[in-house]
């Protein structure tokens, strides 16, 4: 019995919400009085894996060479659910993004194991195991039963904070062959994000909506952005009126999101929109009109005209 | 070439969810039920491609696993232009036991594209496309963005945690849609209303799997403070609370 984590790197290294993974991990793992097994796939130094020991982390597996670099679905799900039988893991977890989304399935069917995707908090009890997941967009959470002996867990991003302890672990190397006809999804061109700070990983992100009323007008807004330290997002209708790209738009059909921070500018704060934001700890509003709805969900709120607040802002963060 | 799209019946998006019985189910009363919003993306831009002659698509199924009372948001897709619709009759389960269903039906039809949304407005599992591809071991592609057929090759554009990555799959696969696979959802027109009335849902009976997972209870999420109202022209207070009293700056 253990508790198998899946760390993707990125480039070699792993990100923050990798060791808050490994985090939660070790902190479920301490529920089952088990212990957790780390899974590493492709190149990732040494020194770089044994990080994971230092958020719990008992004993690391790296398997180097049986993936395709270009991602596939059920060639790593095959890999993950190989790595879960042989450790004997009865809890998977993975990160609740793309590749966690994309592994997740394939594993549930190899293993039949029960699936509790967007997972926000560590498991309520664990016999029966039940976890609480976000549901209806954000407007409630579900306590899910995983009724199978092996259960997968989704963590949602920007739930659980990097708990350190000395996982004490050693890193060991594992072959596991890939059978050619699992990998069928073929890369043809990678388009990286441009350099800027990536909104699903922002700790701070600010956010304008139609209020800002033309695409020219968002110089202070990004200003802002960038005296802080913050990602950019907006409403939907600003991406599909094409005044910021779409990879911006949060919202319940756009990216969801959960930064500490979110400032809201010129946005109503409709349903659909707060779906995607309503996770955050913190949500400031900045609108001309009293009663937007933005205003009830938001803790901090300053009632006025966005070309006329953001500049002070930007001014009082660089005097800080 | 055949499409078939996974259609979930959700309670449209701008409904106040309560829940009945000590907080354990859902409280429909009340409620209009809409396609699920990435379901009704993925429709949109398999009828665009069915539309297209260039595509080789000939034909567009809608599916849906669940009881007969989703059989109106089945219409509204036959009504947008679903050439023929398949209802799975089964309470409704989870994505281990729907995908187990679905996968069957496309055993006995197959079909070249089987498309899902990235989740469900309600559950927001995300699980059920995966799923049916590894149920009927064909390629599953996630977080699509663009998809784009000709002559049978399929160009697929993926968003990552990382940026975009154009990639292919041969035929049949399954493929996970989000946003920007099409504008708009398509609207029905009054004849596509009209001949939704006259044509068949065909029903299978309820899948081969049980769910894995069951729902306990629901909470709703703890109640925000009231907003703290800072003045227009002193906006530097703002940053003092931020900084000093929530500590996120
Ligand atoms: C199925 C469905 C899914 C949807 N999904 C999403 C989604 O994912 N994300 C999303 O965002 N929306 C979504 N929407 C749209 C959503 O319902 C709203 O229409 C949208 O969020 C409104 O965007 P907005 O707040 O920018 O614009 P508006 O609602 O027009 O609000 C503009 C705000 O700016 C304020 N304002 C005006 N001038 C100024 C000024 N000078 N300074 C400061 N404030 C000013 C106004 O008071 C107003 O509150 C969806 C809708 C549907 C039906």
């Amino acid at each position: 019995m253990s508790v198998l984590v899946y760390t993707e790197n990125q480039g070699g290294r792993f990100r923050k919400h990798i060791f808050e993974l490994v985090s939660y991990a070790s902190e479920t793992a301490k529920m089952l009085n088990s212990t957790v097994t780390a899974l590493s796939t492709g190149k990732v130094d040494e020194s770089e894996l044994m990080k994971l020991g230092n958020y719990g982390a008992n004993r690391i597996i790296s398997v180097e060479n049986s993936l395709p670099s270009g991602f596939d679905n059920r060639a790593y799900s095959y890999v993950v659910s190989e790595v879960a039988r042989k450790t004997g893991a009865t809890v998977i977890i993975l990160s609740d993004n793309h590749s966690g989304k994309a592994i997740a399935p394939g594993l549930s069917v190899r293993l039949k194991a029960a699936v509790g995707s967007g997972v926000s908090r560590l498991p309520v009890s664990t016999e029966p195991f039940v976890v609480c997941k976000r549901v209806f967009s954000g407007n409630a959470f579900a306590h899910v039963v995983l009724k199978t002996p092996v259960r997968i867990i989704t963590l949602a991003r920007n739930s659980f904070s990097c708990i350190e302890s000395a996982g004490n672990p050693a890193v060991e190397r594992m072959e596991i062959p890939v059978d050619g006809t699992l990998v069928r999804t073929t890369v043809r061109e990678v388009i990286p994000q441009s350099g800027r700070i990536q909104l699903t990983d922002a700790d701070i992100v600010v956010s304008g909506g139609r209020g800002m009323k033309a695409p020219g007008n968002w110089a202070p807004l990004l200003e802002l952005a960038e005296g802080l330290g913050a990602a950019t997002a907006c409403s939907r209708p600003v991406s599909d009126e094409g005044w910021r790209p779409h990879e911006e738009h949060a919202g319940q059909t756009g990216r969801i999101i959960a930064p500490n921070l979110y400032i809201a500018v010129g946005i109503s704060g409709a349903t659909q929109h707060l779906a995607g934001v309503s996770s955050s700890k913190y949500i400031v509003a900045i609108n001309t009109d009293r009663d937007a709805p933005i205003f009830e969900a938001a803790q901090y709120g300053i009632v006025g005209d966005a070309m006329k607040v953001l500049p002070k802002l930007t001014e009082a963060i660089k005097k800080r | 070439m055949k499409i078939l799209v996974c259609i979930s019946n959700v309670p449209d998006t701008t409904t106040k969810i309560r829940f009945t019985g000590e907080n354990t189910s859902f409280d429909s009363s009340g409620v209009q039920w809409v396609i699920n919003p990435w379901d009704e993306l993925s429709l949109t831009r398999a009828l665009e491609l069915r539309d297209d002659p260039a595509s080789g698509v000939k034909s567009v199924t809608v599916i849906h696993s669940g009881p007969a009372s989703a059989e109106p948001t089945i219409r509204k897709a036959l009504a947008i232009g679903a050439d023929d619709a398949v209802r799975i009759d089964s309470p409704s389960g989870d994505a281990y036991s729907v995908a187990a269903g679905i996968a069957e039906v496309v055993r006995s039809e197959q079909y070249d594209i089987i498309l899902c949304g990235v989740e469900s407005s309600d559950y927001n599992g995300s699980m059920v496309g995966g799923m049916l591809a590894e149920f009927l071991e064909i390629p599953s592609v996630s977080g699509i963005s663009e998809l784009n057929v000709e002559g049978g090759n399929v160009t697929i554009t993926r968003e990552t945690d990382e940026g975009k990555e154009i990639v292919s799959v041969p035929l049949p696969f399954a493929g996970v849609v989000q946003k920007g696979i099409a504008k708009e959802p398509r609207i029905a027109a009054m004849r596509g209303i009209m001949m939704a009335r006259s044509k068949q849902i065909r029903i299978y009976e309820s899948g081969p799997e049980e769910s894995l997972t069951g729902i306990k209870s629901f909470e709703k999420p703890p109640a925000r403070d009231a907003c703290k109202f800072i003045d227009a022209d002193n906006p530097e207070q703002l940053i003092d609370l931020l900084q000093n009293e929530a500590k996120v700056i």
